[in-house]
């Protein structure tokens, strides 16, 4: 799982029928020291996240293990907010 | 599967049904000599034991779930064991330099000779071609 930042959300009227229903969110992702790193992602939501929120998210084949997404075509889920995370003992990020 | 080191944890009280009591871990991915390589990943404590400084290997992709109690859940990195030990061939050390290949059978260690009729090429030389 990667740790991202929601950014923004996705509204789309048009989209395949399997589809319908979920909240689609903008995840910039975050590396370790809370540096915004890599890209951004369209996700999934399976927690009931909001923007500005810390995340949790799971890509692959992996973001359809949730009853939102299964056996629909998803490959980024929101698993989990994130409260607080800690490298070394130290702690980098707290909610 | 891949070796890695954990380096941190993370909290996260709200997060999807199956996952509740199941630890996250941070973890650098390292290569075959414990060099880090490639970004850091959050992964599932599957073993229930793997500590921060610990060395342990990951499974990643949908086959990581497979590790959990609940396999039907969204995890795509998990810690599936705790490294004892690292044996390479050159040893065990992971940072001594790897060695160079054995000499084929009835050859001579240092490879062919540098002048004189080349045998056909066998397997395992780097086709030297007759001169």
């Amino acid at each position: 799982m990667l740790l991202g930042r929601v950014t923004g959300t996705v509204v789309a009227s048009r989209k395949e029928p399997l589809i319908e229903g979920w909240k689609l969110l903008v995840v910039r992702q975050l590396d370790a020291e809370n540096r915004e790193a890599g890209g951004y992602v369209v996700a999934a939501d399976a927690v009931g996240a909001g923007v500005g929120e810390v995340v949790l998210y799971a890509t692959g084949s992996s973001a359809r293990n949730t009853e939102t997404t299964r056996d629909r075509p998803c490959d980024a889920v929101i698993m989990a907010i994130v409260d607080e995370w800690e490298i070394g003992g130290r702690e980098v990020y707290r909610k | 599967m891949q070796l890695g080191r954990v380096v941190g944890t993370v909290v996260a009280t709200v997060k999807v049904p199956g996952l509740t009591g199941v630890k996250l871990l941070v973890v650098q991915p390292l290569d075959r000599a414990l060099r880090p390589v490639g970004g850091q990943v959050v992964a599932a404590d599957a073993v229930h034991m793997a500590g921060p400084g610990e060395l342990v290997y990951v499974v990643a992709a949908r086959e990581a779930a497979q590790a959990m109690p609940d396999p039907f859940v969204p995890v795509d990195h998990a810690i599936v064991g705790i490294v004892d030990a690292v044996r390479t061939l050159a040893g065990d050390d992971p940072a001594a330099p790897r060695p160079s290949p054995p000499p084929a059978p009835g050859e001579p260690a240092g490879g062919p000779p540098a002048s004189g009729p080349t045998p056909l090429a066998r397997r395992g030389t780097r086709g030297r071609a007759p001169s």
